[in-house]
């Protein structure tokens, strides 16, 4: 299981990386490495070029002002978990990486790669879309943004062309003491979740859902807003209906299939984590008030 | 003298150089002009070979070879791998070629080795070789094998059929005939490999100004495999040495003899350079040995009182491709089955199919594991339909201590009949459910039914057979420099023998462990050994250092006696003098040792034979019988199917215990086997046989978080059959673990009248099992 | 042709300057370049843990690194953990103490993940640190001696402190 052969670039600024991916026929960006180095390992891929970002210090960077948070692509995992910044604007993202992978991996690996290796589950795709995030994507030609809800183009494919590579990530905050929940279930510590959801509520002075997102990921190629649920959710109060019916809507999503999970226990749990979602994230907001 | 040291939990010895990273496992190993081999595999679950192209792999720089079936020695194109454990129950026996011939029978196994300058380079040139393979068709699962029609796994067999046994023991049809109460069980149960953080390794160095070969390899004992090597290079004894240095657990496959060390062998010297091959974690998922599938169906027959009557039925065992073991696994579970029940009649017909998987073998415990779920299974269904407590109906069936030595009546994988020296299985469960509260448990759960939570309380007993023959070696010596070393055939994967056995020798010379050196696994150091595997080290090694060392010690004194006049029984041994009691006379061992060698030139006639060494062989007459009871407290997620372990607590009695921190730590390690089993480890093929789950993202393995606490509470009962009346202590953590899971999570699930009936029991499955009532409160 | 680059790097506190191929991940380098064979290969998908290094103090899964990554860096592997005079560490000391080993292969691995861990968090409960240690597998003590050990070294530390 050692790497097939390739020639390493290790360029110190985006427009040199930008200019070698441009140049270069079959060459991969290394991000953390904590998803390619295994796939290099196992020689599933076999790049002829391998561009490694680590030495670009401009891609790394948390930046939170006037309701948004910036991050570089490089923005380590680590980082985005030990930031206090980020604890106060995005609480629910340090929940959420308390289930991705491990110490370990954790240091290394980054928020921009996480989002263009694209494994169905993975915790910061959740957390990008249920934020209304921009990705920025660069290339020699110069920026484009990318909505969340144009990043995920099939199962592990990303929306980046060819040429351009991923140097941003912009999230929506939610206004100061919003509840927050984030229920994902895995086989163990640190797995891939099966399903995952992530929830933000925020209550009106009469205790009823003046806003709430839902979003739902695992069981599609994708993370999955429940704009129905959410529709359904505004104005009311909170309640066991409530919650059982943003549940049936989750399970209503479609879900792969495969020899270790089926799509019908990935339905079941994402109705079930959705209703615990809803119901902790309330309670945190109504607690907190 | 008195044992000081036997019983004492005495820090380890192995443990300053593995905390310093100072080990030395065999991919430490580094010798002058080693090239790097990587092994090719089959691609296919089966197929035929019809012809292989080195040439574009030849034409990279920094590749030296590649080794194919052609190339071997005629010793090893002529003959398989020997099977070490014939049988005749055994109806066709699959061994495999060292390298495949013109055909290959698993996903896996080697088709041809790569030498190059670095395994990178390997790696590289492997993907060149170009090989015309033909697909035949493959056979998965080991219960369809033996339909009609099926798949030959084996293209030239005539079935699918490896073996057959037949165990019968008293009247099975008159019992079930005249019986009460009869039921019966189908339970499927998948094991899973060993999985071992040390992936399996070998370097062959050549010596070609003396036509020899010395190997080190990662192994549970380096002279099984020098008999093995010895048949297919067709040398002599003083042409191979073996050595087998620290492994990263073994837990069983370790043990098996390897194609691919066959061919590494030989390709060693053909090249006449030391080769290494280390196995990486993908060829470990497809070619170290496994344990799998068994599809049990079983009858209890009990009077109206629960008395078991008898017990009847079918087991089909997959032996995968080859049968690396002979029968010795699906024999272990069938005759484990009684367990420390009296069994008047017992029948089983054993079927072991072959199967285009990787061959199964031992995988700690052994076969005893699925033994025990069949049979707890089987009594907790009997107190399920009877209305009576589970705990209640083992003790109406115990053999009772009186009882002792109770022939069960079948014949174990050792030749020998079954016959459990000792043990007290009643004292055991019942010490086991005090120290949980079991009385209590019942109102418990029902309180945290109020609440909707769904606890769940499971137990399991489990008799196990250790200390296996035919022998242990041991050679004890004191060296001219006064200094001692045991050499022995064991060979640790981590059991702590360096340890343990300095142990047993020290209190025998009357040092401390720190003064006496155990050297293992070395086939230089001993002409005999067997090696470390099915819990029999501290049995053999252990009571063959005893005596190598007690004769050894009493020579120091007949010399020393000599020496200093006095009669031998008025010496006493104590760090590193033989002194004579009540006086300052003494002798140094170096003295004595100096003395025992003799000097050249003067005659050592007429008195003790020269040397301050000894040699034992122990041979146990049969196995020993440790035994256990686990209980297991677990709570259900009943919406998302995930078991947590709350408690668990293990009742052991593995005999007089050389060192009790080292046993608690076999036995919490063993449990942990045992959860993985339970409820994580699958390896998953396809229709065809093709593996799936080939990574540890797959497949599942314990992690610190999925590990409960183990509380371990002893009990000692001496094994009568050897001279420290020790028991073995390996495999007692795994074997009564998953029926004991498998019992707790069907118990608080019993709301919901879902049985479980098979391993591993996932949360998908659980959701499955528990249909509408998995909603929760999302109903 | 191979594609190397030649390295400056820094382990356990000695400089070395050393050419590579590029595609030789870290654990490789460390155990055949530079023979410091502690660091141990145990599964080369960076879940099993064996191969854990701190980079600059940082814990690292040395098969998901290239060696051409550490230029410049400070590694740490388990033969740099023992006192200067070759003694114990009060965290291999703990595991002597404890029975936290038994085959060994996974050690270096817990050893430098654990001093990550304690250097950040003196007081641990149990549960945190079966988390700290949730990256890496043992497949012989069960883990539950290793938690003991960590428990033991984290008291250890605190005292030696105080």
């Amino acid at each position: 299981m050692k790497p097939p052969p390739f020639v390493y670039h290790d360029p110190a600024t985006v427009a040199e990386a930008v200019d070698l991916m441009s140049r270069l026929d079959n060459a991969l960006p290394l991000a953390g490495g904590q998803s390619l180095m295994p796939m290099l390992n196992f020689r599933v891929v076999a790049p002829d070029h391998l561009i490694d970002l680590n030495r670009i210090a401009a891609l790394s960077g948390i930046e939170i002002a006037g309701g948004l948070g910036h991050f570089g692509a490089m923005t380590r995992q680590r980082d985005l978990e030990f930031s206090p910044d980020v604890a106060r604007a995005f609480p629910i993202m340090q929940e959420a990486l308390s289930h991705v992978g491990h110490r370990q991996t954790r240091n290394r690996g980054t928020f921009g790669g996480s989002l263009c290796h694209l494994d169905p589950s993975a915790e910061l795709l959740n957390m990008t879309a249920l934020h209304d995030g921009t990705l920025t994507a660069t290339s020699k030609s110069g920026e484009r943004k990318i909505a969340s809800t144009e990043w995920v183009q099939g199962v592990m494919t990303n929306a980046l062309a060819p040429g351009e590579m991923l140097t941003g990530i912009e999230l929506r905050a939610w206004p100061a003491g919003h509840g927050f929940a984030f229920e994902e279930f895995a086989r163990r510590h640190g797995d891939f979740a099966i399903a995952a959801i992530g929830c933000l509520v925020i209550l009106d002075a009469a205790g009823a859902i003046e806003k709430a997102a839902l979003c739902v990921s695992g069981l599609g190629p994708g993370p999955v807003r429940l704009a129905g649920a959410e529709k359904l959710l505004a104005g009311q109060k909170p309640s066991h209906e409530l919650f059982r019916a943003a549940a049936v809507e989750a399970e209503a999503l479609e879900a792969m299939d495969d020899a270790f999970v089926t799509a019908a226990y990935r339905k079941h749990l994402a109705r079930v984590l959705t209703y615990r979602a809803l119901e902790r994230a309330v309670a945190a907001r109504r607690a907190a008030a | 003298m008195g044992a000081k040291w036997f019983g004492a939990s005495v820090q380890r010895k192995e443990d300053p150089a593995l905390l310093t990273g100072r080990g030395r496992f065999v991919d430490d190993i580094k010798l002058p002009g080693m090239l790097h081999v990587m092994v090719l595999r089959s691609p296919h679950p089966h197929a035929g070979i019809r012809g292989i192209d080195k040439t574009r792999a030849l034409a990279l720089p920094g590749v030296h070879a590649v080794v194919t079936h052609a190339d071997l020695p005629e010793s090893m194109r002529r003959q398989t791998v020997p099977l070490l454990v014939p049988n005749p129950a055994i109806k066709q026996v699959y061994m495999p070629y060292c390298l495949a011939r013109d055909e290959v029978c698993f996903a896996g196994e080697p088709i041809a080795l790569v030498v190059a300058d670095s395994r990178y380079i390997a790696e590289d040139a492997a993907a060149l070789v170009d090989i015309d393979f033909e697909p035949l068709p493959a056979i998965a699962d080991c219960a369809d094998a033996l339909a009609p029609g099926a798949p030959l796994a084996h293209r030239d067999a005539t079935s699918n059929l490896g073996a057959h046994i037949p165990l019968n023991v008293g009247n099975v049809d008159a019992a079930f005939a005249g019986a009460a109460h009869v039921f019966r069980e189908q339970i499927f149960q998948h094991r899973g490999g060993p999985f071992f953080m040390e992936c399996r390794g070998m370097i062959a160095a050549p010596d070609p100004a003396t036509e020899s070969l010395t190997i080190y390899v990662s192994s549970q004992g380096p002279h099984r495999h020098k008999r093995v090597l010895l048949d297919l290079l067709d040398w002599a004894d003083h042409q191979l040495r073996i050595v087998t240095p620290d492994v990263g657990g073994g837990f069983g496959p370790k043990g098996s003899f390897y194609a691919e060390y066959g061919a590494l062998a030989a390709a060693a010297m053909q090249l006449r350079r030391p080769l290494k091959w280390i196995e990486d974690r993908q060829e470990n998922f497809l070619s170290t040995q496994q344990e799998r599938d068994q599809y049990w169906d079983v009858e209890i027959a009990t009077d109206a009182d629960a008395r078991i009557l008898g017990i009847r039925g079918k087991l089909v065992h997959d032996s995968g491709a080859y049968m690396p073991w002979g029968v010795v696994l699906p024999w272990i579970a069938a005759t484990t089955v009684p367990g420390p029940y009296v069994i008047p009649s017992f029948k089983l017909d054993v079927l072991c199919a072959f199967t285009n998987k990787v061959p199964t073998s031992p995988v700690r415990g052994a076969g005893r594991p699925e033994a025990v779920v069949v049979m707890e299974r089987l009594v907790d269904r009997v107190a399920r339909e009877l209305g009576l407590d589970r705990a209640e109906v083992r003790r109406r069936n115990f053999i009772q201590p009186a009882q002792m030595p109770y022939k069960v009546g079948i014949i174990f994988r050792d030749g020998r009949p079954v016959t459990y020296d000792s043990g007290d299985y009643p004292v055991c469960q019942q010490g086991a459910l005090a120290a949980v509260g079991y009385e209590q448990f019942k109102a418990r759960q029902a309180a945290a039914r109020r609440e909707g939570r769904y606890i769940g309380l499971g137990f399991g007993n489990a008799v196990e057979a250790t200390g296996l023959g035919p022998y242990e070696s041991a050679t004890a010596r004191v060296a001219t420099s006064g200094k001692i070393t045991v050499y022995t055939g064991a060979t640790p994967q981590g059991q702590s023998h360096k340890t343990t056995l300095a142990q047993i020798a020290a209190d025998q010379f009357g040092c401390t462990p720190d003064d006496v050196t155990i050297v293992t696994g070395d086939t230089a150091a001993t002409g005999l050994g067997v090696g470390s595997f099915a819990a029999r080290t501290a049995v053999n090694a252990g009571s063959s250092v005893h005596l190598a060392s007690k004769e050894a010690a009493q020579k120091i004194r007949q010399f020393a006696a000599a020496m200093m006049e006095v009669a031998e029984g008025d010496i006493e041994l104590e760090n590193g003098f033989a002194k004579v009691a009540g006086s300052d006379l003494k002798r140094s061992f170096r003295e004595v040792a100096a003395k025992a060698v003799g000097m050249p030139g003067f005659s050592m006639a007429g008195g003790p034979l020269p040397g301050l060494e000894a040699t034992s062989h122990f041979t146990p007459d049969q196995s020993t019988y440790s035994n256990g009871t686990h209980v297991a407290e677990v709570e259900v997620d009943i919406e998302t199917g995930q078991v947590t372990i709350l408690r668990y607590l293990v009742m052991h009695d593995c005999g007089h215990v050389i060192n009790p921190m080292v046993v608690e730590g076999q036995v919490v390690g063993g449990v942990i086997h045992g959860v993985g089993n339970a409820f994580f480890e699958r390896m998953v093929y396809d229709g065809d046989a093709q593996p799936v789950s080939t990574h540890f993202g797959d497949y599942l393995l314990p992690l610190a978080t999925d590990s409960p606490n183990v509380e371990v509470l002893h009990m000692e009962t001496p094994s009568p059959l050897n001279p420290l009346g020790l028991k073995g202590a390996g495999e007692g953590g795994t074997i009564p673990a998953i029926a004991t899971l498998m019992s707790a999570v069907e118990n608080a699930l019993e709301p919901f009248g879902v049985r479980i009936a098979e391993a591993p029991i996932t949360p998908q499955r659980i959701v499955e099992l528990l249909g509408e009532a998995a909603k929760g409160r999302t109903k | 042709m191979s594609d190397r680059r030649k390295i400056k790097l820094t382990v356990n506190g000695r400089d070395y300057e050393r050419e590579t191929e590029t595609r030789t991940t870290l654990v490789d380098f460390l155990r055949h370049e530079l023979d410091l064979t502690g660091t141990h290969v145990g599964c080369e998908h960076g879940v099993c843990g064996a191969c854990t290094v701190l980079v600059d103090g940082i814990s690292a899964r040395g098969c998901l690194m290239l060696a051409v990554q550490a230029a410049g860096r400070k590694i740490t592997t388990v033969e740099g953990l023992a006192n200067p005079d070759g003694s114990l560490n009060t965290l291999q000391q703990a595991f002597m103490d404890n029975h936290g080993l038994q085959c060994g292969f996974c050690t270096p691995g817990m050893l430098t993940t654990l001093t990550e861990f304690l250097a950040h968090n003196p007081d641990p409960s149990e549960t945190e640190i079966r988390v700290a240690i949730s990256g890496n597998l043992c497949r012989c003590t069960g883990y539950q001696s290793i938690v003991a050990a960590a428990l033991q070294a984290a008291r250890v530390l605190r005292e030696g402190k105080s």
